[in-house]
């Protein structure tokens, strides 16, 4: 089997469970739309204040939903000893990493479209440039979907995972934050050249967590 | 073959498997050839458990050899996962995929087709559960379909931990009528179980495995074209 075949494999199966279970649905996409909201309660008295952080405040939110996520994709290898029916599997590594890395990469899109509507109707903001917000956007994507498998999979046999994963991840994935926020503000005010030196910054991350990711996580489901 | 010699799907030389710095294997010797149906008998602890999960390369071994479908699990626990399958104490599904959704991708991940699947599905009775998720089957169901995904993958090394646990009647019938058809099919099947009597019927050879180290166990007659190899001078 190619690895294309066997990463759609991998992925079809936990976007499968994902449109089964809806926790996407239900519990991560309300989860970031409460934290939003509730950065607008905080800063309230002065929209001028949420307008300027807007970009901040939305990566924040898709980090910290991005945790769910990641601890969910590797929740449902916990039970039943699936963990090590993947490991038995047959399936090479890097086809896993890049088809888990893909179901998560897919559900963070859904969230981060959700979460755009909710910015640009509740921040008051507008979304003037978008060709380097989109492609800001896809490769913050792929960079955090990349590291959280990453350390999704280190943390997977350790029975305190869920606290573990974000002490781990959030550190990693800062650049994600600056450069994404970065990009963001640039795209918001219009002046697109600015955003590019982000987007390349995400781009290169993204690459090189994806690379990483494919060598290091067959290893690392070894010993997990 | 030189000699007529069966060339050995499995092969362990004072195998040494440790968990958490106790040594689970303390130094097993066991062939298993094409065909044979080996019954690994003993006590709870012993290591049976770890020995099966050593063969599928889930722990690693420590020391000694194990070579396993011609790979040396000191080297690459990895290579011959994909012409084994093992029945442990789990299922390895997912809770929310049906029956028949767990039984496609393990066999499609083992380069196997859909329909490989859906034989596994008929032949272990499973049919009229093919659209239930994993978690509204019951125990024995859940057996069943543990038996069904190691099918699935057509494996060459079949590893069962007391496969018949939670089974009921038709069930067990299922299961002994893939074990006896192992040798024809030129599948090795390794059987731990602690229902002797039942498990001595359906191989050829036992192996007692006692504090980690495994020991000749009786004489059993032989079934089909399966070799019997209790003269070898190792289990």
């Amino acid at each position: 089997m190619t690895l294309w075949r066997e990463v759609w494999l991998v992925a079809g199966k936990d976007l499968r469970i994902e449109a089964r279970t809806r926790v996407t649905a239900q519990q991560i996409i309300p989860f970031g739309l409460i934290v939003l909201l509730l950065f607008a309660f905080a800063l309230d008295p002065d929209r001028g204040i949420l307008r300027r952080v807007a970009p901040g405040l939305f990566w924040v939110t898709v980090l910290l939903a991005a945790l769910l996520a990641v601890s969910r994709s590797f929740g449902i290898e916990a039970d039943n000893g699936a963990r090590d029916g993947l490991r038995l599997s047959g399936l090479d590594g890097p086809a896993l990493f890049l088809g888990k890395a893909a179901a998560i990469a897919l559900q963070l899109l859904v969230l981060e479209v959700v979460l755009a509507a909710t910015v640009v109707l509740v921040y008051g903001i507008e979304l003037n440039t978008l060709v380097p917000l989109v492609l800001a956007t896809l490769a913050a994507t792929v960079g955090v979907a990349a590291t959280g498998t990453l350390y999704g999979v280190l943390a997977a046999g350790v029975r305190v995972r869920e606290t573990l994963v974000p002490v781990l991840l959030l550190p990693v994935v800062a650049p994600v934050l600056l450069g994404a926020t970065r990009a963001w503000e640039a795209a918001i005010d219009g002046i697109p050249s600015d955003a590019w030196p982000w987007v390349a910054l995400l781009a290169v991350f993204a690459l090189l967590f994806t690379a990483i990711g494919m060598l290091a996580f067959g290893p690392l489901l070894e010993e997990a | 073959m030189p000699g007529g010699e069966v060339p050995a799907v499995v092969r362990c030389r004072t195998a040494v498997c440790l968990l958490d710095r106790f040594p689970a294997l303390a130094g097993v010797d066991l062939d298993a050839a094409t065909g044979e149906i080996v019954l690994l008998s003993g006590a709870n602890g012993a290591g049976k458990t770890t020995l099966l999960r050593l063969l599928a390369g889930l722990v690693p071994l420590y020391s000694g050899e194990a070579i396993v479908l011609g790979h040396d699990l000191a080297v690459d626990r990895r290579s011959a996962r994909r012409d084994l399958a093992l029945v442990g104490h789990e299922t390895f599904c997912y809770d929310d995929l049906t029956v028949r959704e767990n039984l496609h991708f393990a066999a499609r991940a083992a380069g196997r087709e859909a329909d490989d699947a859906d034989t596994a599905l008929e032949r272990l009775g499973l049919a009229r559960q093919a659209d239930v998720v994993h978690r509204r089957l019951s125990m024995g169901q859940r057996r069943r379909l543990a038996v069904a995904v190691a099918l699935s993958r057509d494996p060459r090394l079949l590893l069962l931990d007391e496969p018949h646990a939670g089974l009921d009647a038709d069930g067990r019938e299922f299961l002994d009528a893939v074990v006896r058809a192992a040798p024809s099919e030129s599948r090795t099947v390794l059987l731990a179980s602690h229902e002797l009597d039942h498990a001595r019927a359906l191989a050829t050879r036992e192996v007692v495995i006692t504090a980690g180290q495994a020991e000749l166990g009786p004489r059993i007659e032989p079934v089909g074209d399966a070799t019997d190899a209790t003269d070898r001078g190792v289990a």
